[in-house]
């Protein structure tokens, strides 16, 4: 599946299916730092990925105060 | 998984509530939480003027959707930073969101009307580009609140913002700053009424919450935050919340409700972390008439050495 990462802004092809959790997972991301987003619709980490999905994991964890 | 409220499919989990949601409730649960924020710390009167500080990011965004959606009467203020293009995208989510919906949206830009821009007081003040920033912030907030006859002045902190800043102010004992590290500092001294009606919805919340409702937003970080002590602090915490969920929550709420108030008591009572008791005066800046500790502001001081230098 096509997965799409941001800052910086790139995509990584990655083979499925695999839950949602499982992605994160892979790219070490913690849970409370990122949404994932299949095909336009938020989804959570229970969510089966299939392997033509688009996914976007977007970073949530904003500097600045 | 199913939806806590309907038993409708889910979008979100959210582990410190032991609950999943599905949009409508999930976007529900956050208008509860804000309204519960309003409440609980008397942000809000019935009636009063609303100015959003707006970033285009996503705290801000979805702050000022919940409180339209509440019924509040809320118009936005944007700052055109001049950080290259994150600035320029920044300031059309702002534009955009006020345009759909018709509401006033009152511009400054530090460029145009003050001629530095962020990246410029950095580079003069050899400070962390966040520093200039947020002092540029927090004067032309107040000056927009107060010039505007607004009673209340809205910002987009979220639990990890103050979570976060409570942290590096326990790391390091800042009594002064922990004194004043509430949801709500009332008007006085020149300043307007400043709420911080997100404090019960952590960014991973706001975030959603503006996907679910289709509200565009900055999403990609400011390049001068990199590195950033702040999101270091925020780094720490979710690696903790992921350990023992809800404990962002505990450990900011826990601070409000047991240890606040002593902090206050002891700098009102003149304690100085410096030692040196040194009773803060406060009177107006003698170039533009703002509140300050000193003859000139830091804002005025900040443009007196960085306007009109080339811009990086």
């Amino acid at each position: 599946m096509r997965v799409l990462l941001r800052n910086p802004r790139r995509e990584i092809e990655i083979e499925g299916p695999l839950s949602v959790n499982a992605l994160l997972d892979h790219f070490e991301f913690q849970r409370e730092s990122v949404l994932v987003i299949r095909n336009g619709t938020l989804v959570p980490g229970t969510t089966k990925l299939k392997h033509e999905d688009e996914v976007e994991i977007r970073p949530v964890i904003s500097g600045g105060t | 998984m199913r939806c806590r409220v309907c038993l409708g499919e889910v979008v979100i989990e959210l582990p410190r509530h032991n609950a999943a949601f599905c949009p409508d409730h999930f976007t529900k649960f956050c208008r509860d939480q804000v309204a519960k924020a309003i409440k609980e710390f008397d942000m809000i009167n019935e009636g009063d003027r609303c100015l959003v500080a707006v970033s285009g990011g996503k705290d801000s965004i979805a702050i000022w959707d919940i409180l339209l959606e509440l019924g509040y009467a809320a118009d936005g203020f944007y700052v055109g930073l001049g950080i290259d293009d994150y600035s320029d995208v920044s300031g059309q989510y702002a534009r955009k969101f006020a345009a759909e919906r018709g509401i006033k949206l009152i511009e400054v830009d530090l460029r145009e009307q003050y001629d530095y821009d962020i990246p410029q007081a950095a580079a003069k003040s050899n400070r962390v580009p966040c520093s200039s920033c947020g002092l540029s912030k927090r004067h032309l907030f107040d000056k927009a609140a107060l010039d505007g006859g607004y009673d209340v002045l809205v910002t987009g902190h979220n639990l990890d913002d103050e979570a976060a800043v409570l942290y590096g102010n326990v790391l390091r004992w800042q009594v002064e700053y922990l004194a004043r590290q509430k949801p709500v500092l009332e008007a006085g001294n020149g300043l307007p009424k400043k709420v911080k009606p997100l404090v019960r919805l952590t960014e991973r919340e706001t975030a959603a919450y503006c996907i679910i409702k289709g509200l565009d937003y900055q999403v990609e970080e400011c390049p001068m935050a990199a590195g950033n002590k702040h999101l270091q602090f925020k780094e720490a915490l979710n690696r903790a919340e992921e350990a023992s969920a809800g404990i962002k929550n505990a450990f900011y709420f826990g601070f409000l409700r047991n240890a606040l108030e002593p902090f206050e008591r002891a700098v009102a009572d003149g304690y100085s972390s410096s030692g040196i008791e040194t009773p803060v005066v406060l009177g107006a800046c003698i170039r533009c008439g703002s509140t300050s500790s000193a003859e000139v502001c830091a804002f005025c001081r900040l443009v007196e050495n960085t306007a009109g230098a080339k811009p990086t």
